[in-house]
């Protein structure tokens, strides 16, 4: 028989039982459908959780001052002070290769006007690390941050909204700590970052006028700050890390047996965690997904098995004329299959409905790739041959003598 | 009349059933249905098989028909040895040689008598435009056309067993197994189809008609009689002519 009759006889012997053709459809279309939405709300998170730390900073090491050591008790961290400005500078003359940016964070809770938040102190490759560009007026340059130190600030969304409201900020005066500064850009929206704190609460100032107006500093040594350090590609992050932490021991003459002196964090280790976290859900769910597909299967071969019954006068008399076993069960195979690629197809849309709602509910970006379609309907197509397969042999077994006296 | 039914000594015979046994496995005993049947028949022959129930005639059919294969002995069938074959082969040799018509017509429901009809040229990979032109021409030949898009529910049981006549002829099979096809209709539609089977063989199809009715059994020139397993009788006659 060609394929295109026996597609029509599957589709044909399917529509006579309407109602419970569809029944059947209904467990594989569930069964497809959260297996779909699933993987794809799974994916949608973890790029959404992948998102929140990027826009922390672009392959972020945070290096800070160690903690003090008095009388067996470690202080906090950044209680002593390590890092020195020739630390900086080093890094900025690449004695690390796999570091991109280098800047000095320092950073300080500030009253402006009648709201609360921060400012800080800064390079302007902080914008670079956070890839964060002003959407209103301008970013401060290198000059004004390391000689210059002109009286000017870069503001967050939030920060804009509170003093301002819908009114443009450039060229107004704020004032910190009773020193007017004139705002020269409004950053771009960020949003939370992986720890929960709003980005855009931020006043952003050169990191020469906050040296000079915030912190008058402590000499050979960075104060109160941090050294904000991107690696220029992900995979060195390891790497760099580990020649980061040997430069510093060397500069500051740390022995073999000495504790280091500063912390290194590494975002993206912790950006790693949280990614494997959801990553670990995500999979949890798509098995429970899966685990309902094989219940659909199994309403499957049960529906296969019946109608393997009911039919088995029309399996003799077709025997008779001429169909070999082989036949047969072509017949009830391509049935299941079509019931259950069918269902597939209507679980994929049913899926891509549901992972729409869901990515649109928790505010993740809609992640449905070709190729987990392709997969769920290849999935779909299995479940129809593995769990059709025995109904099929039942019925090609069959002796069509017995099947032709078969009363229903 | 043609001359299908002449025995000639380049043509083998037909059918050809050499010391064929048949024993089934019943719980613990042994049935012996066919207990050494030696049978011979030509092309074109008119030959009823005749026999109380549990005479062996539908394991004779069964046989015959080739859905089923014998315990012991030899068939031939149009010369080829037809005793050993798998399930598959078997499957197509039915399709190639045989035609079944059933008491109980055997059609299949919910479906046209065109589609019934068309039905077993399927399995024989025949496209779908040859399959239609073929199925209306053996409509045409038990007088239903105009009624090829009745479904079997449509049709009475006289139409309905000239629907299954037609799904015989499709294939141009040289034979046709008739299972008591009278048995489930009055006298007047029993003749109607009588007609059509005597028509065939004098257009030299083999036409073996299983039966426990001597009336019916009349209309063939050739009657064999089985009993216990083994025939018993085996007798030429001039057959009734149901044509009018």
């Amino acid at each position: 028989m060609t394929v295109f009759t026996t597609l029509k006889l599957a589709f044909r012997a399917l529509w006579r039982n309407k109602v419970r053709s569809m029944l059947t459809m209904l467990g594989i279309i569930f069964g497809i459908g959260t297996v779909i939405a699933m993987i794809a709300s799974g994916q949608g998170a973890k790029e959404a959780v992948a998102d929140v730390f990027r826009s922390m900073g672009t392959n972020l090491l945070i290096v800070t001052n160690g903690s003090q050591k008095a009388f067996g008790a470690a202080g906090g961290a950044g209680s002593r002070f390590s890092l020195t400005w020739a630390d900086e500078a080093a890094l900025e003359n690449g004695e690390v290769p796999t570091i991109r940016w280098v800047t000095p964070v320092f950073s300080t809770k500030v009253q402006v006007a009648n709201w609360n938040t921060s400012v800080t102190g800064t390079k302007p490759a902080y914008f670079q690390i956070k890839s964060w560009e002003a959407k209103e007026g301008a970013l401060f340059d290198e000059e004004a941050a390391t000689t210059g130190g002109p009286k000017v600030a870069v503001i967050g969304q939030t920060v804009a909204t509170q003093l301002y409201a819908s009114s443009s900020p450039i060229g107004q005066i704020i004032k910190i700590n009773s020193q007017p500064y004139e705002v020269i850009g409004v950053l771009d929206v960020k949003g939370q970052s992986g720890m929960g704190q709003d980005q855009d609460d931020t006043v952003i100032i050169p990191m020469k006028t906050y040296l000079q107006k915030m912190d008058k500093g402590q000499g050979k040594y960075i104060p109160r700050g941090q050294i904000y350090v991107s690696v220029a590609t992900e995979t060195d992050i390891t790497n760099a890390e580990t020649q980061l932490t040997s430069l510093l021991r060397e500069k500051h003459n740390l022995g073999a047996a000495d504790d280091d002196d500063f912390q290194i964090r590494n975002l993206a280790e912790f950006a790693l965690s949280q990614q494997k976290s959801t990553q670990k859900i995500a999979t949890l769910l798509a098995i429970v997904a899966a685990m309902s597909l094989i219940v659909g299967g199994i309403g499957v071969m049960n529906i296969m098995l019946v109608s393997v019954i009911e039919r088995t006068r029309e399996i003799g008399i077709r025997m008779a004329v001429g169909a070999k076993p082989l036949d047969v069960m072509t017949q009830f195979l391509v049935e299941s299959l079509v019931l259950a690629a069918v269902g597939g197809v209507i679980g994929l849309g049913f899926g891509a409905l549901l992972a729409k709602y869901m990515a649109s509910y928790y505010g993740w970006k809609l992640f449905f790739p070709a190729t987990t379609a392709a997969l769920a309907f290849a999935v779909a197509g299995g479940v129809g041959v593995v769990f059709g397969l025995y109904p099929a042999i039942r019925a090609s077994r069959l002796d069509p003598i017995t099947a032709l006296r078969y009363e229903t | 009349m043609s001359d299908a039914g002449k025995p000639s000594p380049d043509r083998p015979p037909l059918i050809e059933m050499r010391g064929i046994e048949r024993t089934y496995v019943m719980g613990d005993n042994l049935v012996h249905a066919l207990r050494g049947v030696d049978l011979t028949i030509e092309h074109g022959a008119s030959i009823a098989i005749m026999g109380q129930s549990g005479s062996g005639k539908s394991t004779m059919m069964n046989l015959m028909g080739c859905l089923d294969q014998p315990t012991r002995g030899t068939y031939k069938l149009n010369g080829k040895d037809v005793s050993r074959l798998s399930r598959s082969e078997l499957a197509d040799v039915r399709g190639q040689m045989i035609g079944f018509v059933f008491q109980s017509f055997n059609l299949l429901s919910r479906t046209s008598a065109l589609e019934n009809v068309e039905m077993p040229l399927m399995y024989q990979g025949i496209p779908g435009r040859e399959r239609h032109r073929r199925a209306m021409k053996a409509l045409e030949r038990v007088n239903l056309l105009g009624r090829e898009h009745h479904h079997s529910s449509q049709l009475s049981g006289g139409q309905q067993q000239r629907v299954a006549i037609a799904r015989a002829l499709v294939g141009e099979a040289p034979i046709i197994m008739a299972d008591e096809p009278t048995g489930n209709l009055d006298t007047a539609t029993s003749y109607e189809v009588i007609t059509i089977l005597q028509r065939l063989v004098d257009q030299g199809i083999t036409v073996v008609l299983v039966t426990h009715e001597p009336d019916i059994a009349a209309y063939a020139r050739r009657v064999i009689t089985l009993r216990d397993g083994l025939i018993v009788d085996d007798k030429l006659q001039e057959p009734l002519r149901a044509a009018s």
